[in-house]
């Protein structure tokens, strides 16, 4: 059923090239497809995953993630993602969810960081942090994006987000404001979120992590940056370092007073 | 020893630089660890030239200093070593370097064949619905702005090195950054000058 509908739309994307106002129809129609996946998003069946994993048993430790700490208390997840990044006091460190969770993952059952920052997208304890991502973010729906910067880390990390943001270096000389930081703008057929304003960050940080439907994947916002920085062509930024959290800081900073509205499904 | 020699000033230089500008020494080491070598993608791509350092903080960035720049940038161009600008490419060639986005990630083998990526951010045949906006639109190049010695020869320049016209342009120094060689620049060349190549069409 599912897959029915996409066809269906990609078949009303293509006819609307052949047509005289082609750009305008193809819009159109690209905005009708959007619309179609969103309405059977197959990101909740992940977000179902990293629920059941939530309340699991994992680890050395034999523990469940249920008492969680990801900023509103111990276990309170609902709404806890349109508030972060944010500082934490117990690690001292600014922290996106996938470093925090890997934080909880290893004071409350044992598993190593390590396990998640050298290992492989979407696969072994990094897959299991994707899904819980997708259980977490699912709690914010709908929420409006409300990060704190008022402490002085937080500050900090904005400002070196931004700065990196700006950043022009390797071989193409390019940085991420080379595609996202004007209005309107495409690669190819893909439409570039302006990061640099409250409605364009608001549009980007509001739809990931996502689920897209090109290659069937769910892709969390460290896989993202993962992705933007091998086509920027640049050296391999690290899983939850430090240059990935200040640039989500900097987005979520920006996209502040917009809403949640992640996971999203993508093309 | 040489590398030693080389190491010692650039230190110093690099502590001067950055004595007076605590933000910038900050932004350095987080990139120092925050990414790794992968593949081809070596630590070394982190590293900015003049027009990268210049061009990420075009608010501070003069006239003056924006003119230097792409003087300095505008020396680096080499021009066809037979004087042929396009008329030995071929425009079948030409599309498909312009339609490959490939190469130079780390995930490409070194060797890979790399792209031009021209559609990801210009608009070039007409009948092809799949292009950015990055970019201005190319559709119809040399229909629309003749084939004159002057128009050939910026063409090239700016393939082989964007910085030299507008020092912080979005596109790559294709050329001066060894992305497309003599050879494939004048495929591309082709593709844009050609009366048969589809852009023209």
């Amino acid at each position: 059923m599912k897959k029915s509908m996409m066809t269906t739309a990609v078949a009303v994307a293509i006819a609307g090239g052949s047509s005289g106002a082609f750009a305008d129809n193809t819009a159109a129609a690209l905005e009708q497809y959007r619309q179609m996946i969103q309405d059977s998003n197959p990101a909740e069946l992940v977000e179902m995953e990293g629920e059941e994993l939530w309340v699991t048993p994992r680890g050395p430790k034999n523990a469940t993630m249920e008492k969680c700490d990801l900023g509103l208390g111990p276990g309170v997840v609902e709404g806890a993602y349109a508030q972060m990044p944010r500082y934490f006091q117990d690690t001292g460190r600014v922290q996106d969810l996938e470093s925090r969770l890997m934080t909880c993952m290893e004071n409350l059952q044992g598993i190593p960081s390590e396990e998640v920052i050298n290992g492989k997208f979407r696969q072994g304890e990094r897959g299991k942090v994707a899904a819980l991502v997708a259980y977490v973010v699912g709690q914010s729906r709908g929420d409006t994006i409300n990060v704190d910067l008022s402490h002085p880390k937080m500050k900090e990390m904005y400002d070196l987000g931004k700065q990196m943001f700006f950043y022009r270096s390797g071989p193409m000389d390019f940085s991420c404001s080379t595609c996202h930081a004007v209005d309107d703008k495409r690669i190819r057929m893909q439409d570039l979120p302006n990061l640099t304003t409250p409605e364009g960050a608001a549009a980007g940080w509001g739809s990931w992590p996502a689920y897209r439907v090109s290659n069937s994947q769910f892709w969390t916002m460290q896989h993202r940056l993962n992705d933007c920085f091998r086509q920027q062509r640049t050296a391999e930024p690290i899983y939850g370092s430090d240059v990935t959290i200040a640039l989500s800081v900097y987005m979520a900073g920006t996209a502040n007073g917009g809403e949640m509205n992640a996971p999203a499904a993508k093309r | 020893m040489k590398k030693m020699l080389m190491i010692a000033p650039l230190a110093l230089f690099a502590g001067l630089a950055f004595a007076d500008n605590h933000g910038e020494d900050k932004l350095q080491k987080m990139i120092q660890s925050s990414f790794k070598a992968t593949g081809q993608a070596t630590m070394d791509r982190m590293k900015q030239d003049e027009v990268q350092k210049a061009c990420s903080d075009t608010d501070s960035l003069d006239d003056a200093t924006r003119k230097k720049l792409e003087e300095s940038q505008m020396a680096t161009i080499k021009w066809p070593s037979d004087g042929d600008f396009y008329k030995g490419g071929d425009w079948k060639q030409g599309h498909k370097i312009a339609w490959s986005g490939r190469g130079l990630t780390w995930r490409d083998k070194p060797d890979s064949e790399v792209g031009g990526g021209c559609y990801n951010c210009h608009g070039l045949d007409p009948a092809e619905m799949s292009y950015g906006t990055i970019g201005p639109n190319l559709q119809g190049y040399a229909k629309i702005r003749g084939r004159s010695e002057e128009i050939v020869k910026y063409t090239w320049g700016k393939i082989y090195n964007a910085k030299a016209y507008h020092a912080c342009s979005d596109m790559p120094r294709n050329g001066y950054g060894g992305i497309l060689s003599e050879e494939q620049i004048r495929h591309v060349m082709a593709y844009l000058f050609d009366p048969e190549s589809p852009v023209n069409k």
